[in-house]
């Protein structure tokens, strides 16, 4: 390609086309690890999918081709749509409490200190394997021999069975979980926040704007493509959760935390039904599809009002 | 450039399609290669039935979950390397969740340990998906004698003639009491040992444990004044007792009614049907709602043992294999009671752990070797001396029972249990129970919540189950 543009006569047109050939060559070389990485681990096995969806497989013994009756009989498992409905539940529960709590440990961030070591401290959480996240809340909020029930029987306000009762598994499950990333989210948000100008708030201020009004007409229109990012992710994110689920509840009591991605790990992985299994895994996958459409059309993610 | 950039990018994505296509048709049948390697001891047996095949040069794999029995079993590991010096032996240990996926992880994966410490609630299944091999043409040929294993715990290994594994140890299940708390309340341990149960109204048991049972204000269960709201020691501490098996958490009640899981080893249809069943499941949801019976939802998630052991409660069911853990962790003086006496006389699950080998061993030859030994009267008395674990034979009993003694641990509430007449009932081992288990786990929760009534749910889960075997 170099070759040939210096053999031709150097046009305008030509060299640009040629500089951006040698651009795409360059990004090309640049995604191309992840490129690898997706195609292995995400292009290969969704494909792979379909076609295991398609049939009864135990993982041991060779597959069998049983076309939709993996679909058909997903439609009337009732396990299934409690898990559907359980997963909506804990994404409910989760995202507005973390974006709120994390927009205003941000806002709180960029207006009230500097220290890199609160920073660091809010951030710690979500630098701990969620394995070890789950283990420590499950002691915590242990009924038996936890410090938080004991704390609530020295304040004579009894015991509360967090993670045991079907009622209060999934807040639980939630605060945890909300505990953990919160830290993550809000630096997100703090990075948004760093990239508004300050002359855009001076501004306002001239304009005798109140920290109130400069927050809803400046901070969060400005902060948009920022937060569409956060919430995008984060919301796929709570749709696939599970090892918190895993580590704590195991999906009980009484089915009352079987999330989607547990059911499936049950299915494929204790009771051997992985054509099932990467059917729900084909649903879970077209409703994160349709959320993130929803997501992006919602919040004009592709415009900025910068 | 752009052109290609876009037919790369295609090529990529049909190639990706192609290879997914393939897989999913390859990979499933690979496993079926291996199937073959089953047969092969099968078929070898019977030309080399006379000489003692030689081993040869050999390295296995051994897994076990239980951390209590790592030393013992090691001490027969090195035993057996001592006298097979070409063969080497690891022994790795995984807590009881991750070995069950790292179990059939390897198996996918085809680097599944040679020889494993198997359950019989699992062995079936990876029978059923040729996994294991079938050790009865070893046996003849070395003419194992399986008589000198306790009644009925070789039975459990064996299906059509076929033998997955050598048995070498057992359980029971009797009751641990806090010495502290029976004192306290003026209860003797005889007054224990003799307690009958019924269904309806609990027997002198109920009492016992209302009689434990102690409100903040001092006042025991059986006084008209008790506050169930504010109990501060319960007369009893359940044991899994939403379990699917109920091996400590209930069957041990239910099996004194004449109830049984089964009607026989191999059963295709289950008796949760059955009023017996729903009674005693009633019975101790009633108890737990009445704040006699430590409620299910208050059990730590570390377990009954863990709250027993924090002083929450008198009496508590656990299996023998855990008279350990309460010699270690007990802050007060406990000891171990006879189950209840019930309609039906007094009644043990009887389970038992066995070695089974993987079929993609490479070794199966050493393998063998390894579980004949690990079952061998040799092995059980190294295993009884450690006294962690009852062993199959008896001679590894009796030692298993003086290095308990030599603790100061009078253990015969679990050896009284299993070898008085009737005094057992075997773990049901049939298929489907990873199916079952995720059937019944939660009707048994919602139970003991107190959200459903058992005769209410009992019936038509038992449908559910019994459909499984159609």
């Amino acid at each position: 390609m170099t070759v040939q543009s210096t053999a031709t006569p150097p046009l305008g047109a030509a060299k640009k086309r040629n500089f951006r050939s040698q651009e795409a060559t360059v990004g090309l070389l640049f995604i191309l690890p992840s490129l690898i990485g997706f195609v292995i681990f995400y292009a290969i096995p969704a494909v792979r999918g379909i076609f295991i969806s398609l049939s009864d497989w135990d993982l041991l013994t060779p597959a069998e081709f049983v076309g939709l009756a993996n679909y058909s009989k997903l439609l009337k498992d009732p396990t299934f749509w409690n898990s559907l409905k359980v997963t909506f539940y804990y994404v409910l529960l989760n995202i507005p409490v973390q974006t709120i709590l994390a927009l205003v440990i941000a806002v709180m961030m960029s207006r009230l200190t500097k220290s890199i070591i609160i920073r660091a401290i809010i951030i710690l959480p979500w630098l701990m394997p969620s394995v070890v996240v789950g283990l420590l809340w499950l002691w915590l909020m242990d009924p038996t021999i936890g410090i938080i029930n004991e704390a609530l029987r020295a304040l004579g306000l009894g015991t509360v069975p967090f993670l045991n009762l079907p009622k209060t598994a999934m807040p639980s499950i939630a605060l945890i979980n909300i505990w953990q990333y919160v830290g993550y989210t809000a630096l997100l948000v703090f990075a948004g926040l760093q990239a508004i100008p300050g002359s855009v708030y001076e501004a306002a201020q001239i304009d005798g704007a109140s920290e109130g009004q400069m927050f809803w007409k400046v901070t969060i229109p400005l902060l948009r493509p920022v937060l569409v990012f956060v919430l995008v992710t984060s919301v796929i994110g709570s749709f696939q959760i599970f090892d918190t689920v895993a580590i704590t509840t195991k999906g009980g009591p009484i089915n009352a935390t079987k999330v989607l991605n547990f059911y499936i790990y049950e299915q494929a992985f204790t009771r051997f039904n992985m054509g099932y299994a990467t059917a729900i895994s084909m649903v879970l996958f077209l409703i994160l599809i349709f959320v993130s459409i929803i997501q992006m059309r919602l919040m004009r993610a592709g415009e900025s009002d910068m | 450039m752009y052109r290609r950039f876009l037919l790369m990018i295609s090529l990529l994505i049909v190639f990706s399609l192609m290879l997914g296509a393939c897989g999913g048709a390859a990979t499933p049948a690979a496993p079926a290669a291996q199937a073959p390697a089953a047969e092969t001891p099968a078929a070898e047996a019977p030309v080399a039935a006379a000489p003692a095949a030689d081993a040869g040069a050999a390295s296995l794999q051994y897994w076990l979950w239980d951390s209590a029995q790592l030393p013992a079993y090691q001490a027969c590991v090195d035993a057996f390397t001592a006298q097979n010096p070409n063969i080497s032996v690891k022994i790795t240990q995984f807590g009881w969740g991750d070995y069950w996926s790292g179990i059939q992880n390897g198996m996918i994966a085809g680097n599944a340990p040679d020889v494993f410490t198997n359950h019989l609630a699992q062995y079936p299944e990876f029978a059923s998906k040729n996994q294991l091999v079938d050790i009865q043409p070893y046996i003849v040929r070395d003419n194992v004698d399986m008589g000198v294993y306790l009644k009925g715990l070789a039975d459990l290994w064996g299906r059509d003639g076929k033998q997955y594994g050598l048995p070498k140890d057992w359980d029971t299940v009797a009751i641990v009491y806090n010495q502290d708390m029976l004192d306290a309340a003026g209860v003797t341990v005889d007054e224990v040992n003799n307690a009958t149960w019924n269904p309806e109204d609990g027997g002198t048991f109920g009492e016992l444990i209302a009689k434990l049972t102690l409100d903040a204000n001092g006042k025991n269960a059986l006084d008209p004044a008790f506050d169930k709201t504010k109990v501060v020691q319960y007369g009893f501490v359940p044991d899994g007792p939403a379990d699917t098996w109920g091996q400590t958490g209930w069957s041990w009640l239910a099996a004194t009614t004449g109830w049984r899981h089964v009607n026989e080893i191999w059963a295709t249809a289950y008796n949760y049907d059955d009023p017996r069943l729903s009674a005693t499941m009633q019975w101790m949801a009633d108890m737990m709602a009445s704040g006699k019976m430590m409620p299910l939802e208050l059990v730590s998630s570390l377990g009954g043992s863990a709250a027993f052991t924090a002083g929450k409660g008198a009496l508590h069911p656990q299996g023998s294999w855990m008279i350990g853990f309460f010699a270690q962790n007990s802050p007060f003086p406990f000891g171990f009671a006879r189950l209840p006496q019930g309609p039906e006389g007094r009644r043990s699950m009887f389970n038992g752990l066995a070695d089974s080998i993987w079929v993609g061993t490479k070794y199966p030859e050493a393998s063998w070797q390894l579980v004949k030994f690990l079952a061998s009267p040799e092995c059980a008395n190294i295993v009884g001396d450690a006294g962690v674990v009852f062993p199959a034979q008896q001679s590894g009993v009796d030692r298993a029972i003086a290095a308990y003694k030599a603790k100061n641990l009078d253990v015969s509430a679990f050896t009284d249990q299993a070898t008085e007449p009737d005094g057992t009932f075997l773990f049901p081992v049939t298929d489907n129970a990873p199916e079952i288990n995720a059937l019944v786990g939660p009707v048994m929760q919602s139970i003991l919540l107190g959200q459903a009534k058992a005769a209410d749910v009992l019936p038509p889960t038992n449908e559910q189950i019994n459909a499984l075997f159609k």
